[in-house]
């Protein structure tokens, strides 16, 4: 059995994994501030669909020998754009998601199965990987990261109008679903950065985890987003550094830790035992 | 000028009729009291005009470049929001416009003037989820007149607040009305604490409307013919007391004399 912490070679380990740390660095950066977002549009069962479908793409694409970051964001983004336009509402959205993920899931291992490549490589998809993240995905998650990064600085005001005061904001003259739309294809970009890293099935670790323990914390428009990247970010750069001498997937340290936050902050919260106030969220 | 044209509006759900070619305007900075029984679709109609709920015939057009704030009525499931007061209100500062919510003075000024206006300085801080109902509608209403807008469609502002606070916050909407020439579209259940300030009254039932000076519509005939039973309007040192409207059933063919 591997150890589950080993340190004995770090000085030689930490070079070869500088790729890893920055691509976690950046994820989380994206993912704990879009994270926010996806809270208070109600979207975080419908990140589970988005990431299953992301995961379905990038099958395809390894299957067919294509760029699997690109079947990636392909199949995100079909995903994003589905529950964008059929799941307004949110119970609608509810049983749409739970219709396209197991159908995205379906795919995705019909794909693998029939990929002739090594197996330890095919289930990263799912679950995330060994520290191993190679020159062109770094690309990859750069461009996302940076994209998403700008255009939510753009269209912050808006975005936040139309997400916390959506008929107010209408009245105002936010072109409510224009936004609605633009957020589903940034969520279905960062979905697909995160897929490459943490796996399919922990997205929700990196994008739901980090902010809904924020939204606890507080219900200041500086501190939720702060807070929420700072756990994202503890997060995956703390699971690649404790993954690292183990030589086990990053995955489980990542969703052990962000979950571990979650957790804190609700002890420090509740009614009980908190000793301090909750934040938006009663 | 007219600042909202009405044509022959018409909108059902279903069987039920919601209003059959309603027509009315809006001058700029006229302060009309939309008045009517609970279900009689006056929330539907502010819907309409800001554009989240469209209409099966007839149209509602706004003049050019004209900006509308909205109350929307109160509902429990705002408390859920995770938001700051001050931060809520600034949005209806400049949350339209693109980019960061950037700390300047001049908005801070703004924001701090406005929750001053409605007695809540003191809840700028405070998250929206932990406010009463009546701290949430004055809050709505700073947000609602920070962007100084010239049309303020209002959702029952008055419900939640007691006397003094109702006589409060219609004061503003008419000091508002001044001050930036907005017009007023105001729901509401009892016209009394905006008697003094209102231009018009439109006035839904379930089988039609009527648009008029307060004097014209606030009539015994008139709202007997609209409810189709029979209503006193009772008048008494500038007060006005409507007696027999709610729950009344309209039963076909009667005569009313
Ligand atoms: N989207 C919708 N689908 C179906 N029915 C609706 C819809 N929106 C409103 N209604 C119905 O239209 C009627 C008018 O609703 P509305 O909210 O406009 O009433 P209101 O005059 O504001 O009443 P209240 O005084 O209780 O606020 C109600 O019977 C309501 O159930
Ligand atoms: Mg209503």
């Amino acid at each position: 059995m591997p150890t589950l912490f080993d340190f004995s070679d770090y000085d030689r380990l930490i070079p070869l994994v500088t790729n890893s740390l920055i691509a976690g660095a950046l994820l989380a950066l994206v993912g704990g501030l879009i994270g926010v977002f996806v809270i208070t549009r109600q979207l975080a069962f419908a990140v589970h669909g988005v990431s299953e479908l992301s995961f379905a793409g990038a099958a395809v694409f390894l299957l067919f020998g294509l760029d699997v970051v690109l079947g990636s964001i392909v199949g995100s983004i079909t995903a994003a754009i589905i529950i964008g336009t059929l799941g307004a509402r949110v119970q609608e959205r509810n049983s749409l998601v739970a219709v396209l993920m197991p159908f995205g899931l379906g795919i995705g291992i019909l794909a693998l199965s029939l990929y002739p490549g090594r197996a330890a490589n095919k289930f990263g998809l799912l679950t995330g990987q060994i520290v191993t993240v190679d020159d062109p995905q770094v690309t990859w998650l750069i461009a996302i990261s940076v994209s998403v990064l700008i255009a939510i600085a753009v269209f912050w005001r808006p975005l936040v109008f139309a997400s916390l005061d959506s008929s107010v904001a209408v009245a105002r003259g936010v072109k409510v679903d224009l936004i609605g739309w633009l957020f589903m294809i940034l969520l279905g970009l960062v979905v697909a950065a995160a897929v490459q890293i943490i796996g399919a099935l922990l997205v929700l670790s990196l994008l739901v985890t980090p902010a809904a323990a924020a939204l606890r914390l507080s219900s200041s428009q500086f501190w939720v987003p702060v807070m929420s990247i700072g756990i994202a970010m503890i997060s995956v750069v703390g699971g690649i550094l404790l993954a690292l001498g183990g030589g086990l997937p990053i995955s489980p340290y990542v969703t052990t830790i962000s979950f571990l936050f979650y957790l804190v902050a609700r002890i420090l919260t509740s009614k009980r035992f908190g000793i301090i106030g909750a934040g938006g969220r009663k | 000028m007219t600042l909202l044209k009405t044509t022959d509006a018409s909108l059902s759900f279903g069987t039920r009729a919601i209003w059959d070619k309603l027509s009315f305007a809006v001058e700029k900075g006229e302060f009309i009291a939309l008045i009517g029984a609970n279900g009689t679709g006056k929330s539907t109609l502010l819907k309409a005009i800001i554009g989240v709920q469209g209409l099966d015939s007839g149209s509602i057009e706004l003049e050019d470049g004209a900006s509308i704030s909205y109350i929307p009525q109160h509902r429990t499931e705002d408390s859920a929001t995770p938001l700051k007061v001050k931060d809520l209100v600034r949005l209806g500062l400049d949350g339209h416009k693109p980019g960061l919510p950037l700390p300047t003075l001049a908005a801070k000024e703004k924001v701090t003037a406005a929750l001053s206006s409605v007695q809540a300085l003191e809840l700028a801080n405070e998250s929206i989820g932990n406010l009463s109902g009546g701290e949430m509608q004055r809050v709505r209403v700073a947000q609602a007149m920070i962007g100084s807008p010239d049309l303020i469609l209002a959702d029952e502002p008055l419900s939640n607040l007691d006397l003094n606070q109702q006589l409060v916050v219609s004061e503003l909407f008419e000091q508002q009305r001044k001050k930036t020439g907005a017009a007023v579209l105001f729901v509401t259940h009892d016209v009394n604490p905006i008697i003094d300030y209102v231009d018009k009254v439109l006035y839904l039932a379930p089988g039609g409307y009527r648009m008029g000076t307060t004097e014209e519509v606030m009539q015994s005939e008139v709202l007997s013919e609209l409810y189709g039973a029979d209503i006193d309007v009772v008048r008494n040192q500038g007060r006005i007391v409507v007696i027999g409207t709610h729950d009344h059933a309209h039963h076909p063919g009667e005569d009313w004399v």
